[in-house]
């Protein structure tokens, strides 16, 4: 399918990048030779924005759509701020060369933070552009709007295409941040429910993902990971594939892999390939992680929040609780194993790559195949969902380390034991809180303790895996993520106290998994809420709204209990069903949401069952209300799975949950009906809207399993064996 | 090398393959071209790679290229374009119901395998029909909508409002 390249229609003029392709071709068509000398500049309009000699615009986005639906938010809010409609405008996404560095998709920041850049940088095109048609008309600026493509009078009258203003010229402008931005109640394309342009070619079958991209020349590559983890290659039986046509063998030091010509004689040789590893038993194992959590080492112990005092207050209390919460490390589990492919010559690097952050890699690389960053491209393709750093960059590694030893193109794909077993994992969490009651019921007292792997930025890489095996020296910087907001309370407490323990490493390599640490956070913080509530014989409701001062916290909580028929009762429920609630500020300072669900739990099995979910949401300005309402829907359903279903089990040596029996997610019986209330605030800055959702989901769930059988469940996954102990001992 | 023929979207195509036992899904993606069929564990546990038998749903990664041979094989290409989407197609779009979509071959080829059989199935016996296809995005909710649009069961299926 790489010849779809030549659909593009290049018109090269005056030095001036014009291109033209129908979407909603996806952003594999893109060469360097095309492109070349464009400015990436994230301080440059030139970086963001190509106008066409026809006028229309070509969209440069550092930020990617990970199937989250940037693909069409983000053309919304540039032809909104520019005066011209979507379909006239291509986006180009993640291309090391194309597109500014705008930092990794990642932290719901596409649309905050890479949406509201390419705003402001639209708001001053647009201005460029009245100022030219000024000039040439001789109108005061204040006279000219832009719309349809074109600058226009104001009072009405011919206006003057885009293309003919600059059309084959650069804007040679910096991005003024104080460019005047439209007035949201003018808008007339953000906030309006359009398709997404990818979602016809994908379920027709026509759309061009990583795993589909072929190059002339190209060989199928897979990488043999050791037996163990940190297992030594001992030695290999390369006549073992002799049998195979054109398969063979690669080898760096501890990194082996081979190719062949066909992708099926590659996974026949990589099965049979006949390797001997050393023995390896460094790891903990999963049943051991809590216990190796709270014994330490440390590296550092940290105050995160402390206001009051919280153990003094504690130590004096008549009414309080403790309880410890776990979350167990968990693969991102794409459906589609990693793929990448490759093409690595002497002196120049191209890497096609479903990577969350191509720019950031775009140094990896550069460091790992001892090149010049600015001879090594990263190009974004459309991988399987990710949710954080999977095994995307790992495979684009092999890809990489495979074509630099044949001196041909490589496509790596992972197999799906590679994927759940050698993804890196989102890091186990463990707290204890502490929390007490005053006189009239409120909370007094709160102390969050918690033990993480340090593995956030600026701290060792967290390495990816064939340079490791290969003894090539890489980059640190690496980031789980913030991983330690939202373990304080989300309500107004006098005595507060949160504090972490830094664990130098972590059971199994760590990377970021959707909504970094704040789903475990929120799951304890909120889930002790309920408990505290209970002590105080409160309503878990009105325990809360009793706790919150910010306005638009109580009105998502407010909407969603009357979403989901809440009933105010200071006591559980009798009736076999529950139901409960749980509610989050995303990191203090972005998105509101709150969550509600109902369950019934079978007392006998253990079997907890989700019947119906209630959420409303309030993200600021909503660009595209029905894409947000999918992301939201994920959220949702995914975070119900790492409830319910998901932890990586591990013996000493490797990963043995490698495959969708061992490492069971949600299935379609699983679907609770979901109800959602998008609190819309078009006059107030955009949030995110990826991730958030995710955090109050366990606490949700683990508050209305409570509600129904008394069983306060303190440990993910909510398995129906955990479900049977809590019934008999309370808790789990 | 042996050639298996059999019928792809209504063309016969013939195809030489060294192993008997190699999947239709290679011989679908790497000689035919059509990679709509996705591998996504090779193990039958997920149903990204489902292509239809004779309009029965099969799983290409479980399937012997051998096995094919004299079958007439639809994949997803075969149902309809972007331009002119296959009546199931088109209530997916409708609904929106695909986020990163590389689950979506399996969502959409079982879907039209239970229409053909059930033209008007409850959103419990589409739950029990998919139940054997996964999806990591989380969009389950709109493919079931999806169904229900396809079906003509209007919104029934809606629970999101």
């Amino acid at each position: 399918m790489s010849m779809q390249i030549s659909r593009r229609n290049l018109l090269k003029a005056g030095g001036a990048l014009v291109i033209s392709f129908a979407l909603p071709l996806p952003a594999f068509a893109q060469r360097a030779d095309t492109y070349s000398g464009k400015s990436v500049g994230v301080g440059e309009v030139d970086g963001f924005f190509a106008v066409n000699q026809d006028g229309s615009v070509t969209l440069f986005c550092g930020k990617v759509d990970l199937g989250t639906g940037l693909r069409i938010a983000i053309p919304q809010m540039a032809a909104e701020e520019l005066g011209i409609a979507v379909k006239r405008i291509t986006l180009i996404e993640g291309d090391t060369e194309l597109t500014p560095d705008q930092g990794p998709t990642a932290g719901s920041s596409g649309v905050m933070r890479g949406g509201v850049q390419i705003r402001q940088a639209a708001a001053t095109a647009r201005a460029a552009l009245i100022r030219m048609a000024a000039e040439r008309t001789g109108r005061a600026p204040a006279e000219l709007v832009t719309a349809d493509g074109e600058v226009r009078p104001k009072s009405g009258g011919a206006g003057i295409g885009f293309g003919a203003l600059v059309g084959n010229r650069h804007f040679g402008l910096k991005l003024d941040p104080k460019a005047p931005l439209k007035d949201a109640a003018s808008y007339t394309i953000v906030g309006q429910s359009l398709q997404r342009p990818d979602v016809p070619a994908k379920l027709t079958g026509r759309h061009m993902y990583m795993h589909d991209f072929k190059l002339p020349g190209m060989l199928h590559g897979r990488a043999i990971r050791p037996a163990a983890v940190g297992a030594k290659l001992l030695s290999v039986d390369e006549n073992s594939i002799k049998s195979i046509p054109g398969a063979r063998v690669v080898r760096l030091g501890d990194f082996l892999g081979v190719l062949a010509e066909d992708e099926w004689d590659c996974i026949a040789a990589a099965r049979a390939l006949q390797v001997r590893w050393s023995e390896a038993a460094n790891l903990v194992g999963h049943k051991a992680v809590r216990d190796w959590m709270r014994a330490g080492p440390f590296e550092a112990d940290q105050s995160l929040v402390k206001k009051g005092d919280a153990r003094g207050a504690l130590s004096g209390a008549t009414r309080r609780v403790a309880a410890t919460y776990y979350w167990p490390p968990q693969s991102h589990a794409s459906m589609g194993p990693s793929c990448a492919v490759a093409d690595i010559r002497p002196g120049k690097a191209t890497i096609w790559t479903a990577s969350q952050a191509t720019h950031r890699y775009r140094h990896a690389f550069a460091k790992i195949l001892d090149l010049p960053p600015a001879a090594v491209r990263l190009i974004y393709l459309d991988g399987s969902g990710c949710y954080g750093m999977n095994g995307h960059e790992d495979a684009a590694a092999d890809a990489a380390l495979l074509s630099r030893a044949v001196n041909r193109p490589v496509r790596v794909q992972w197999m799906r034991e590679d994927e759940l077993g050698w993804d890196p994992k989102g890091p186990p969490q463990l707290l204890s809180l502490e929390g007490s009651l005053a006189a009239d019921g409120s909370i007094e007292a709160w102390r969050t303790e918690m033990w993480l792997p340090r593995a956030t930025a600026n701290l060792p890489n967290i390495p990816l895996l064939s340079p490791e095996a290969a003894g090539i020296r890489q980059v640190p910087g690496i980031a789980t993520g913030l991983i330690t907001q939202n373990g304080d309370p989300s309500y107004s407490v006098p005595n507060i106290d949160v504090s972490v323990h830094w664990l130098k490493d972590a059971p199994l390599r760590p990377s970021n998994i959707r909504a970094p640490g704040k789903v475990a956070n929120m799951f304890a913080a909120e889930s002790f809420a309920d408990e505290l509530a209970a002590l105080a014989g409160a309503d878990p409701l009105e325990f809360r709204l009793r706790g919150l001062s910010d306005a638009r916290g109580i009105e998502v909580l407010k909407r969603t209990a009357a979403l989901i028929g809440w009933r105010a009762r200071g006591t559980r429920s009798t009736s076999g069903t529950g139901r409960g609630i749980a509610y989050c500020h995303y990191k203090h300072s972005e998105t509101y949401v709150a969550m509600a669900m109902e369950v019934e739990v079978e007392r006998a099995s253990g079997a907890i069952h989700v019947r119906r979910v209630a959420c409303a949401h309030d993200c600021g300005l909503v660009i595209n209300p029905d894409a947000l309402r999918a992301q939201i829907e994920g959220n949702i359903l995914q975070t119900l799975s790492r409830s319910l279903f998901e932890e990586v089990e591990f013996d000493r040596s490797r990963v043995t949950s490698t495959t969708w029996k061992s490492y069971p997610i949600l299935t379609f019986p699983d679907v609770p009906e979901i109800r959602i209330d998008l609190v819309l605030r078009q006059n107030l800055p955009p949030l995110g809207g990826g991730e958030a959702a995710s955090a109050p989901v366990p606490a949700a769930l683990a508050n209305a399993v409570y509600d129904a059988c008394g069983a306060r469940l303190r440990t993910v996954p909510f398995t129906r064996e955990r479900v049977k102990t809590a019934l008999e001992q309370g808790y789990a | 090398m042996p050639t298996y023929r059999f019928s792809v979207n209504g063309e016969s195509r013939s195809v030489d393959s060294r192993d008997p036992g190699e999947p239709l899904l290679y011989v679908l993606r790497n000689a035919l071209g059509l990679t709509g069929t996705k591998f996504g564990c090779g193990e039958g546990q997920c149903g990204s790679c489902a292509v239809l038998f004779d309009g029965k749903l099969a799983l290409s990664c479980q399937t012997p290229v051998s096995a094919a041979a004299g079958r007439a094989i639809t994949t997803i290409e075969g149902l309809g374009t972007p331009e002119k989407p296959h009546p199931v197609q088109a209530a997916f779009i409708a609904e929106q119901a695909a986020q990163c979509g590389y689950c979506a071959n399996g969502m959409v080829m079982k879907s039209v395998e239970l229409l053909a059989a059930n033209p008007k199935p409850t959103r419990e016996e589409v739950k029990a029909a998919l139940a054997g296809h996964l999806c990591r995005c989380g969009t389950h909710d709109r493919i079931l909508r999806a169904v229900a649009r396809a079906s003509g069961t209007g919104t029934s299926g809606r629970s999101s409002t």
